[in-house]
């Protein structure tokens, strides 16, 4: 049924364009401004300020971040490493877990959530953390104190629980039947009915891991064996250290002074970011299918 | 293959005669799906249930070569000490301050979006738009600080240049510690109102669309179509996630603020200081460990407590969306 568009619903559509159209055109403009800062000529930016547009159309600051790409390219390929191994292996565990905790002739299934699930409720904070992990770990200064902590987290196997729900538990059943072992039936018979849940958790894991900057801070800061970090801490300690900024610039062959830092800076977070911004388009679908399904009982 | 089945209605039916199985036999029944779970029991017991003995350094005078149980043993001293430093009320304040910010803007614009995205007609328009405004959520925390930074930068920022393109003087914002709970709470709007309108939106896609037809028929305009109708569809949602959200009102979130204020701007801490950027500090850059541990084991049994409380309301409100 088509109804005639009165006076009313014309003023409430404008509005509806004209408000979602500035929202959007909010969320994308410090992004306009970082891309454009990047192309742009340093003493301009100093002098005229930062525009939607380059100012004085530059290559300089990326033609340095390539003449001296060590550091950057490092950062890149332990992001890489670290995303691929930790959303596979995480994600095979979360799956495990998810799937044996929503089997209903599971007798402990309800013992387990609770043990995994207090630990949302109450944690020991971060300075017992920190203590633990480097004093009695030793983990300071490894890679494994970043890789290990963002495995999984409670919520993450709420989520593949909620999704191992809506598979029949028909499917068990008969694999049951046919004398399979419960580790035979989920990798066989469930893991590809998990499809959807598997894109959808591996895709928050591998956000996590590419977006990791927090716990390199604390366990990798200080560290004298450490020399490529995570690409977003990277990107923090070229923001905020000026020391990191001219190491990283060591072999471009540029006296200090003359350095670009702040289109360097810019320059920089475009590369460290531009991935994301070219996939999360064709994979946004996965992560609304989180939240939807994860609002169901959080 | 048979038998196994009447094996299993057997066991079943004894189940219900002779009550409970031995724990030995129900490992030893479910000891595979036992030996899948234990990755991450392990997991968890290693990053969370070990470290939580060592909340008792907030009762110490640490001393890292002692360790933390032979460590002077100081009572409440380092609690006293921060609560009459008034850091301990000054953090809390912040804190639940900014989580209800958070939460009110949030859930109002969030709804507001997902209202008015409903009413776009155009196809294009409407998924394009959608999907610009989840960018920020897929950026990590330090980009957020550094694209708070291009725009309210005194030199060179894009804010003070618009400023001064219409005569007007440059704002000092990194010196003035007034302007930040509003620039903090935009910059978290900015960041998760597109992702958190979703669950908004799919509420509305709910709608039974015959009861949108009828009220048409009987010639309901849009603002009435929409406050008869959609409106009250998204109560429930709205009840739900506010009750969630109170349950995290002590929790902050770090990135978000150290990064957008910076590790060492003293002016803003008034401001802007919530649990964990004062903790993380008193860590890291004092490294006094029985400071750091009081206010983090305050902040978890606050936060426990605040859980209990607001899962008793959602149980109240609806026992389906309680959490236990």
């Amino acid at each position: 049924m088509r109804i005639k568009k009165d006076r009313l619903t014309i003023v409430v559509h404008t509005v509806s364009y004209l408000f979602i159209g500035l929202f959007a055109l909010a969320c994308l403009v410090p992004f306009v401004l970082m891309i454009s800062g990047s192309f742009s000529n340093e003493t301009l930016i100093n002098t005229t300020g930062l525009g939607l547009l380059p100012k004085g159309f530059s290559l300089a600051a990326y033609n340095l971040i390539f003449k001296s790409a060590k550091q950057l390219i490092g950062a890149y390929a332990v992001t890489i490493i670290m995303t691929f191994a930790g959303t596979i292996v995480g994600l095979f565990i979360i799956a495990m877990t998810g799937y044996a905790l929503q089997r209903k002739d599971f007798p402990f299934r309800n013992y387990i959530s609770f043990f995994i699930y207090f630990t949302t409720l109450f944690s020991a904070g971060l300075a017992p953390t920190y203590l633990w992990i480097t004093k009695y770990l030793g983990l300071k200064g490894s890679y494994l104190a970043v890789f290990l902590q963002l495995l999984m987290t409670p919520w993450l196997i709420v989520l593949m629980k909620n999704f191992a729900k809506s598979v029949p538990y028909e499917i068990t059943e008969s694999g049951k039947i046919d004398g399979a072992g419960d580790f035979k039936i989920f990798t066989s018979l469930i893991l590809p009915m998990l499809k959807p849940a598997l894109a959808t958790i591996g895709l928050f894991l591998a956000l996590g891991y590419w977006n990791e900057w927090y716990n390199s801070m604390l366990y990798l800061s200080s560290s004298s064996e450490i020399h490529y970090y995570p690409l977003q801490y990277h990107l923090y300690r070229i923001i905020n250290q000026a020391a990191a900024l001219k190491n990283t610039m060591a072999g471009a062959n540029v006296t200090v002074g003359s350095l670009p830092t702040l289109t360097l800076k810019l320059a920089t977070a475009v590369l460290a970011t531009g991935p994301i911004i070219f996939l999360y388009p064709f994979v946004q679908k996965y992560f609304i299918s989180g939240i939807t399904v994860g609002a169901v009982k959080g | 293959m048979k038998l196994d089945m009447k094996k299993q209605n057997v066991t079943k039916s004894q189940k219900v005669k002779v009550g409970r199985k031995p724990l030995w036999k129900k490992v030893a029944d479910n000891k595979i799906l036992l030996l899948m779970c234990l990755p991450a029991i392990i997991f968890f017991i290693v990053f969370f249930y070990m470290p939580m003995p060592g909340a008792y350094l907030a009762f110490t005078n640490f001393n890292y070569k002692k360790g933390i149980f032979g460590s002077e043993f100081v009572g409440f001293d380092n609690f006293k000490f921060l609560i009459n430093s008034g850091k301990l009320w000054m953090l809390t304040r912040n804190t639940i301050l900014y989580n209800l910010a958070f939460i009110i803007f949030g859930n109002i614009l969030q709804i507001i979006i997902a209202i008015l995205l409903n009413e776009v007609r155009n196809k294009f328009f409407k998924k394009v738009s959608q999907t610009i405004m989840f960018l920020p959520y897929f950026i990590s925390a330090v980009l957020v600080g550094l694209l708070a930074f291009n725009i309210l930068n005194y030199d060179y920022g894009f804010l003070n240049t618009v400023i001064k393109q219409f005569g007007g003087a440059p704002l000092k914002v990194y010196q003035t510690a007034k302007m930040w709970p509003v620039i903090i709470v935009i910059a978290q709007l900015w960041q998760q109102t597109g992702y958190g309108s979703i669950v908004y939106f799919a509420a509305i896609c709910g709608i039974d669309a015959e009861m949108v037809e009828a009220s048409q028929v009987d010639g309901a305009n849009i603002i009435q179509k929409i406050r008869y109708i959609i409106l009250p569809s998204l109560k429930p949602t709205a009840i739900i996630l506010f009750l969630f959200a109170i349950g995290g009102i002590m929790k902050g979130n770090f990135g978000l603020f150290y990064n957008l204020v910076g590790s060492s701007n003293a002016t803003l801490w008034p401001y802007t200081d919530i649990v964990e950027t004062f903790v993380y500090r008193t860590l890291m850059n004092n490294f006094n460990f029985p400071y750091a541990s009081a206010v983090g084991l305050y902040q978890s049994i606050f936060g426990f407590v605040v859980v209990m409380v607001s899962n008793w309301l959602v149980r109240k409100a609806d026992k389906d969306y309680a959490l236990f």
